[in-house]
């Protein structure tokens, strides 16, 4: 049965802070060799210029602010304790309105042979892979979609993470003792079904739900010119499958407002390749991956129906209900490049053109039936200017068309320092064409320009 | 085909002049030595007075000044480790301006090849393999490039002597250098004014593709370091387009540290702060 989900926990924060305290001084006597305070303050909107699928409910603008401070503390060694506690208030969305650890670790290090060691202990961020248009091989931590939906901001994820260097390249272990769930955003949030996902009542594969114990690794080297990475994960998905499961949803989709969503949270293993090859102003980069363990409902909406309806019934449950949603193994892949003109037009600004195919083989199997897949499919074409003048400005734009669909979408961004210590973001992101057969139609009118003032310290 | 057969014949009637050669010009040649030598002579001098200082940290405060003089500050910390036989390595950390505070790039130079180069990202913690052919750009929008900030290894270019002429106190030599890969440089030539006694260096003029005078670096406040290494503490870099201005002041040199060869390590980036 069902059972109510545990929020990040505040006991589990307080036993990391601890546990990387005693390892700091474990290692030395604690005699702190230097201390800092940084971080930012950031004052937001959205503004959607059109009325969201739920207009009862959500807004076409929202305002509010993140602090974000860091504290570093190092000691004499260079062993370190950081700490970066995140806030963001959001008017319009309570669920966004939310609070977490990004980072909370002791780092220690030391020789190992002719290489070394390194060893971080706590909640900490961890960035895999190469390409732009998505982060496919990246997978230690939980997505913070409630901050962005590209993907970018992440939950502070508790691990313990060891590394080997040496010549031959860097090993890494990471030890995942506990899953973070991806949080979906609430009722007066936009980017978002028209009903809503229950972030209360989670559904795990495994028996021990958030703390199965999880676990990843990674090789990398550079080769000259040629750096890659290859990666393995054993453990719980960060992508939550949302289950429509009576009596909370109909399945009637995700255009009906009354409809209530469970994730659900499989066993995966995961393998990956990111790949960068670096060639004067040329970048070319690949990331692949295979995945088993997901569950997917392609092709499979018949079975899905009857389940329901013996669900509904009483005559079985959530399980049942789950395993119509087979497993299948599945490839993804992203190839493509960059090149940079340096110095255009005698100018100091320089300008960068990515072109990036993202592909995904469950795609090519719901295409006849002509399902809903995002990233199957997709050609990203990307810009950047960077001014390189006294205030940094850089401008970016994104575009990503579906091959196989109408669908496609623009986003622009645009950075500048205004002064020493204060910087002002802006960006828009367009839905152009959606077709109607795309599991992004029902976000359709969640196109939205975004503005930031921060303030760094 | 027949390359193959014309070589030989060629170097054939080449060798009794060789010979002659050899026996007529050697004493000639010591005497008076080329431009081009004279000036690679002193490249590799300096290149070989400044080896064998193992590793250095220091800090860098850049205030870039525009025409109508409003200025803004740059911060970083430098880490350098000599590498023999190859080009130096480094890792430079941003604490100023404070949006990029904790992005920190490390390149591992290289005395023939292109230089290897990641930049870390903190706010993504991602480590982002870049092209290092950016020579010409801009660093942190001052007046000093890419080109202008690394260690000019001695193979990069090629040099002619031209004159030497009294500086300050001193005596310089005056050499101009061209670089060899001319397409990633930002400029056609150097003229460089080095003192004849440490081959310290006080003045740099820069050419632009054009042969314009673009910009002018003079160097100042030289300090001695463990009774060898001269470090300068003060550079101005004068762009005579644009007006602009700006003024490098190093600081908090420390030689023979106890940084590591692993500290330039892709997993030594993740730790720069």
């Amino acid at each position: 049965m069902p059972r109510r989900a545990a929020r990040y926990p505040l006991a589990l924060t307080a036993i990391w802070l601890a546990a990387s305290i005693v390892a700091v001084d474990a290692h030395a006597e604690i005699e702190f060799a230097a201390w800092e305070l940084s971080g930012r303050v950031s004052l937001e909107g959205r503004y959607f210029p059109q009325t969201g699928i739920d207009p009862r409910h959500q807004s076409s603008h929202t305002t509010g602010f993140v602090v974000e401070p860091k504290l570093y503390v190092e000691e004499a060694e260079g062993s370190s304790f950081t700490l970066v506690p995140f806030f963001r208030y959001d008017s319009a969305d309570s669920v966004r309105t939310h609070w977490d650890l990004r980072e909370a670790y002791a780092l220690l290090f030391g020789e190992l042979g002719e290489g070394e060691w390194e060893v971080r202990l706590g909640a900490d961020r961890v960035f895999w892979g190469v390409a732009e248009s998505q982060h496919l091989v990246d997978i230690v931590n939980q997505i913070d979609f409630l901050e962005h939906p590209n993907g970018e901001v992440k939950y502070g994820q508790p691990m313990v993470h060891v590394t080997w260097t040496g010549d031959w390249g860097a090993l890494e272990f990471f030890g995942l003792p506990y899953h973070r769930q991806r949080i979906y955003p609430g009722q007066g949030g936009r980017l978002r079904f028209a009903g809503l996902v229950d972030n209360e009542r989670v559904e795990y594969e495994s028996s021990a739900r958030e703390w199965h114990p999880d676990f990843a690794a990674r090789y990398s080297q550079s080769f000259g010119p040629l750096d890659i990475g290859l990666s393995a994960f054993n453990g719980t998905s960060r992508e939550a499958s949302l289950v429509c499961m009576p009596p909370a949803c109909k399945p009637t989709g995700v255009s009906d407002v009354s409809n209530v969503w469970i994730p659900y949270y499989a066993q995966i293993r995961q393998f990956g390749l990111d790949a960068q090859l670096t060639l004067d102003a040329w970048l070319f980069k690949l990331e692949a991956m295979h995945r088993s363990g997901e569950r997917n409902a392609i092709g499979r909406e018949r079975e899905f129906v009857q389940a329901y309806s013996a669900v509904a019934a009483g005559e079985s449950g959530f399980d049942d209900l789950i395993s119509i949603f087979r497993k299948d193994d599945y490839v993804a892949a992203v190839v493509g490049g960059e090149y940079t003109f340096y110095s255009v037009f005698g100018s100091a600004a320089d300008v960068g053109l990515l072109a990036e195919w993202n592909y995904d083989d469950r795609g090519r199997r719901a295409l006849p039936r002509r399902q809903p897949m995002t990233l199957d499919n997709d050609f990203f074409i990307g810009a950047r200017f960077a001014f390189n003048d006294v205030q940094s400005t850089e401008i970016t734009a994104a575009f990503l068309t579906d091959a196989s669909r109408d669908t496609r979408t623009l986003g622009v961004e645009f950075d500048r320092r205004l002064f020493d210590q204060w910087s002002l973001h802006a960006e828009a992101n367009m839905i152009l064409s959606i077709d109607p057969l795309d599991v992004q139609y029902v976000g359709r009118r969640d196109g939205f320009f975004e503005f930031h003032l921060e303030y760094n310290f | 085909m027949r390359r193959i057969h014309a070589y030989p014949v060629r170097l054939l009637l080449l060798a009794p002049c060789l010979i002659l050669l050899s026996w007529l010009g050697t004493p000639l040649l010591a005497h008076s030595a080329t431009p081009e030598e004279i000036g690679l002579k002193i490249a590799t001098d300096t290149s070989a007075r400044g080896d064998g200082f193992g590793n250095f940290t220091a800090t860098q405060a850049m205030v870039l000044r525009n025409k109508q003089g409003q200025e803004s500050r740059r911060q970083l910390r430098v880490k350098v480790l000599e590498v023999a036989g190859d080009g130096d390595k480094s890792l430079m950390v941003f604490d100023e301006p404070r949006d990029v505070k904790g992005t920190a790039l490390l390149t591992h130079g290289h005395k023939q090849e292109a230089d290897d180069q990641w930049l870390y990202l903190p706010a993504l913690k991602r480590v982002k393999r870049i092209s290092s052919s950016n020579k010409s750009g801009s660093f942190m929008g001052s007046e000093f490039s890419y080109e202008d900030l690394s260690t000019p290894e001695v193979e990069k270019y090629t040099y002619r002597y031209l004159r030497d002429e009294p500086c300050g106190d001193l005596t310089c030599t005056v050499c101009e250098r061209f670089p060899v890969d001319k397409k990633a440089s930002g400029y056609s030539r150097q003229v460089v004014w080095q003192d004849k006694d440490e081959l310290r260096t006080w003045k740099v003029e820069y050419y632009d593709r054009k042969d314009a005078h673009l910009k002018t670096l003079t160097i100042g406040k030289y300090q001695q370091y463990l009774d060898q290494y001269w470090r300068a503490g003060e550079m101005n870099m004068v762009n005579h387009l644009t007006g602009k201005s700006t003024v490098l002041t190093w600081a908090d040199y420390q030689f023979r540290t106890k940084i590591r060869e692993r500290d330039f390590s892709k997993t030594g980036l993740k730790r720069a702060r």
